[in-house]
């Protein structure tokens, strides 16, 4: 007999759309996020249709612009953001840390509308005539661009406000609301890293918000800010804009970090090596990456002396980063490894981020970045961080996950045909950039000179074979909804956190009883024997 | 009932102390308008900043119960104010020391920038005999 | 379930152990919320620190342009009514429901004093031209670019105000409620929240008066 899960009660479209419930908002972020998703993919796939050839007579420059910047700032305002805290996060949290609920769930429901609003804002913009500054809005070009830079900053700065409503209801959960025994340090890695990320989100969002405010003063009355010639510093958007968005790109990838901290113990059979050291790595990134958003400005004009110490600080950011991966390979060792969907996402992140986090090293020293600055290199770059590591993570955790949030198992053979086909395009799609970066081709322009045409092209088939890839992922994903539940076990993964002490899917309330916590989340071997 | 047993928890702070820093509060105001009357060049911004402190503490401490309540929350407050600080500390680094080694060469701005307009965006795409320069740049 | 017996019951959501519990929970969360707001104002406050740091004279020559008197004026009236909502809620706590009342109406119509002052003093910068931006027409004060000062001013306080209004909204519904009686020792965290909020849009007054009235 099925017991009843948060699924099927109750019933009806009211009841999902006024839901409190931190699962059923977890889904509901699923969708709109898989949504835009989708969109920012069709974007990037125009681009790189675009960039095929030289001159491409399929779109004008100007709409070159726009496209470039509405995958910009879809893929990172309303997918990469908001993706795996807003949806793994709030399904697994509560569930990790043995709680009912998060904290405050109607501020849960509320993020998900106002990321809804904020996200419809964005779209309208395309109807007005799309932004074509870049997602990174720099002026002066942004208070003088005729296109519609208003409606989108105004998206951006109200999908924040959801940013800032998850990074204060998982604070306070985390605080509050553990379940007997779990003490700081018996809580899952995935719990540290959605804390580390929520204190950036909760610090570092307002300023972005108040960011956009000056832009679109900037632009209503003219106050001269960012203006020069009115005794402004354009220079000084930039310190405004990286002050959040450096930090922001810890937003994206920490809690990836957290969700590659729960499959490898998982999935190579051992306890985690050096949980302290991958706990407090956490909370180092987010202390760190509120002291380096200055490498954005190496070639903007920042001065010299400016320049030397983000240089220096931003090194230090290697140092946790490299605790976390030396940790992550120690466990590996000696490994009972099974190579089932989820690990092999984890491990094509260990790869792909240890090139992103390396090449950052390039950009970060002040004589290599004034070379590759504004190149493909730095697009390169980002994309091996931020698809390479936080997708990929996200893509893991999603797997990792999938059985317990809606009690289905998919396809692992076309699962695992998707990571094949997901990890040749990107590598297909990105790796030439490395290379047209450090020839010379600037980021940004519809089209290039003829030399690049080669690397590009590799590149464009490379986008279209990670397209593919990404297609079969998803069908997987949702062909196994079409599965029967009953077969599956609570525990498929024999993982030791709470949230697979419950039925798959949980029933409303999470547990029957209150989850009472014994041992460490990766006791595998006080598991076993407690067991028999 | 248990209303009484719900006041013990969490301190009820007598209610002549708000009397007090409120008027520790008014006073401290006049004080600082005074001073403010005096010139003494850049020590006015010093004192008034230092006066503004000691009032916004007594507020945080007082009002806001920082003094008695869970120290977490004045540990939240002090890291917003440090973010803060690092946040000025470290722009007015670039801004306050451009120019210093590499002197700055300043050329006039025009006051009008060509940026081309919605309309005839089609005009960057017609190849020409350069292609390096195939983005419209503002001035040819 | 003994809960039963207590007539507040459904004060306590279903995923808190205890009123204790909730009431921490909703404190912690609203002083997150505080310090987005903190460095939501600390933009502007970074945003007044370059400007003035790269134009010195022009925030000297122009502050005069201000009085003082009503600065100080707003300075005392928001102290004051940090005062009367501090004693609401010691009286809520008290079970003192009327002078609970009494003394969030005196916030109000403190909070109202400063908003009618605040647009007053507005209406007679707007007049004489001291506005932001390139609509500034004022010709009154030395040195390059004077409209910064007013740029600044109009932003800063501007949002500050907001911040009141915004406030003053919500004391007037805790009046409601609290007339409904749904305050007692024994749940009082809407007004709690609420009066940290309003202290801290206080403590910012604290910080904008003298940086604009005083030495500009």
């Amino acid at each position: 007999m099925q017991e009843s899960s948060y699924l099927d009660q109750p019933r009806g479209l009211k009841s999902w759309l006024l839901t409190l419930d931190h699962k059923r908002i977890a889904i509901l972020y699923l969708i709109a996020v898989a949504i835009y998703f989708l969109a920012g993919s069709v974007f990037a796939l125009l681009i790189r249709t675009i960039l095929a050839r030289p001159e491409n007579p399929l779109v004008t420059a100007q709409h070159y612009n726009q496209i470039f910047t509405l995958h910009g700032a879809i893929m990172i305002f309303l997918f990469i953001i908001p993706a795996t805290p807003a949806i793994l996060g709030n399904f697994a949290l509560p569930l990790m840390i043995g709680a009912r609920d998060v904290a405050f769930p109607r501020l849960n429901l509320a993020s998900w509308y106002t990321y809804i609003i904020g996200s419809l804002v964005i779209l309208y913009s395309l109807h007005s005539g799309a932004a074509d500054t870049g997602w990174t809005f720099y002026t002066p070009y942004s208070t003088q661009s005729n296109s519609s830079v208003i409606t989108t900053t105004l998206g951006v700065f109200i999908a924040g406000f959801s940013s800032v409503f998850t990074g204060i209801n998982f604070i306070a959960t985390v605080h509050k609301l553990r379940a007997p025994g779990m003490t700081w340090f018996k809580m899952p890695l995935f719990v540290w890293s959605l804390y580390a990320t929520s204190i950036i989100q909760v610090l570092a969002t307002p300023v972005l918000a108040i960011t956009l405010v000056l832009l679109i003063l900037e632009r209503v009355f003219g106050v001269g800010i960012f203006d020069p010639k009115m005794g402004g510093d354009p220079v000084l958007f930039q310190h405004f804009f990286w002050f959040y968005s450096h930090p922001a790109v810890y937003i994206m990838i920490l809690p990836a970090m957290g969700v590659i901290s729960e499959l490898i113990p998982v999935f190579a059979r051992r306890k985690i090596f050096g949980y302290s050291a991958i706990a407090f790595s956490s909370l180092a990134i987010a202390f760190l990456s509120f002291l380096v958003w200055g490498h954005h400005m190496f070639v903007s004009g920042e001065a010299e002396i400016a320049s030397v110490i983000f240089s220096l600080l931003t090194f230090l950011v290697a140092i946790p980063s490299g605790v976390k991966i030396f940790n992550w390979t120690a466990t590996l060792y000696k490994g009972r490894i099974s190579f089932d969907p989820p690990m092999v996402y984890a491990l094509m992140f260990l790869f792909l981020f240890a090139i992103g986090g390396l090449t950052g090293l390039f950009l970060g020293a002040l004589a290599s970045d004034v070379h590759v600055s504004d190149t493909y290199f730095v697009v390169a770059h980002f994309h091996y961080v931020m698809m390479g590591g936080a997708m990929m993570g996200l893509l893991g955790g999603l797997h990792f996950w999938w059985p317990k949030i809606f009690g289905r198992m998919y396809s692992r053979f076309w699962s695992l045909t998707a990571a094949v086909l997901v990890f040749i395009g990107f590598n297909l799609t990105f790796f030439p950039q490395f290379i047209l970066g450090m020839k010379g081709m600037p980021r940004r322009y519809y089209t290039y000179l003829p030399q690049y045409k080669p690397l590009n092209v590799l590149s464009t088939v490379g986008a279209y074979v990670l397209g593919v890839g990404l297609v079969v992922l998803v069908w997987c994903l949702l062909a196994s909804l079409k599965r029967k539940r009953q077969t599956l076990s609570n525990n498929p993964w024999n993982a030791g956190t709470l949230e697979w002490t419950t039925t798959s899917p949980p029933p409303t309330q999470n547990f029957k009883t209150q989850p009472v916590v014994k041992h460490g989340p990766y006791d595998y071997e006080e598991m076993v024997a407690e067991r028999t | 009932m248990a209303v009484h047993a719900d006041n013990s928890k969490g301190h009820s702070i007598p209610s002549k102390v708000y009397l007090r820093v409120g008027a520790a509060l008014l006073i401290l105001t006049a004080i600082t308008v005074a001073v403010a009357q005096i010139p003494l060049g850049g020590f006015n911004l010093v004192v008034a900043m230092i006066i503004a402190t000691a009032k916004a503490t007594l507020v945080a401490l007082f009002f806001m119960h920082l003094k008695y309540d869970n120290r977490l929350y004045l540990l939240i407050f002090v890291i917003a104010l440090a973010t803060l600080a690092v946040f000025i500390i470290l722009t007015l680094f670039d801004t306050l020391n451009r120019g210093r080694i590499l002197p700055e060469v300043a050329a006039p701005i025009r006051s009008e920038a060509v940026i081309y307009p919605l309309d005839s965006a089609r005009s960057g795409a017609i190849p020409t005999e350069d292609t390096s320069s195939g983005s419209n740049a503002p001035e040819h | 379930m003994n809960m039963n017996d207590n007539p507040h019951t459904d004060a306590l959501q279903h995923h808190f152990a205890d009123m204790e519990q909730q009431r921490e929970s909703a404190k912690l969360g609203m002083w997150l919320f505080l310090i987005t707001e903190l460095l939501l104002f600390g933009g502007l406050f970074g945003f007044y620190t370059f400007y003035r740091a790269s134009n010195p004279e022009i925030f000297y020559n122009a502050h005069s342009t201000l009085d003082v008197k009503f600065g100080a004026l707003y300075t005392v009236v928001l102290i004051l009514s940090s005062i009367t909502f501090a004693l609401a809620i010691y009286h809520i706590r008290e079970n003192k429901r009327k002078q609970t009342l009494m003394l969030l109406g005196a916030t109000v119509l403190f909070g109202v004093i400063f908003l009618a002052v605040k647009g007053f003093e507005w209406a007679h910068h707007i007049h004489l031209g001291q506005l932001p931006g390139k609509y500034y027409t004022f010709t009154g004060i030395q040195g390059t670019n004077p409209h910064i000062f007013y740029s600044a001013y109009y932003m800063m306080t501007g949002l500050h105000s907001l911040h009141v209004l915004g406030g003053l909204a919500v004391i007037l519904w805790l009046m409601v409620r609290t007339r409904r009686g749904d305050f007692s020792s024994y749940y009082f965290v809407p007004l709690e929240m609420t009066g940290l909020y309003w202290h801290l849009v206080d403590m910012i007054w604290i910080y904008l008066f003298p940086l604009f009235y005083l030495v500009g």
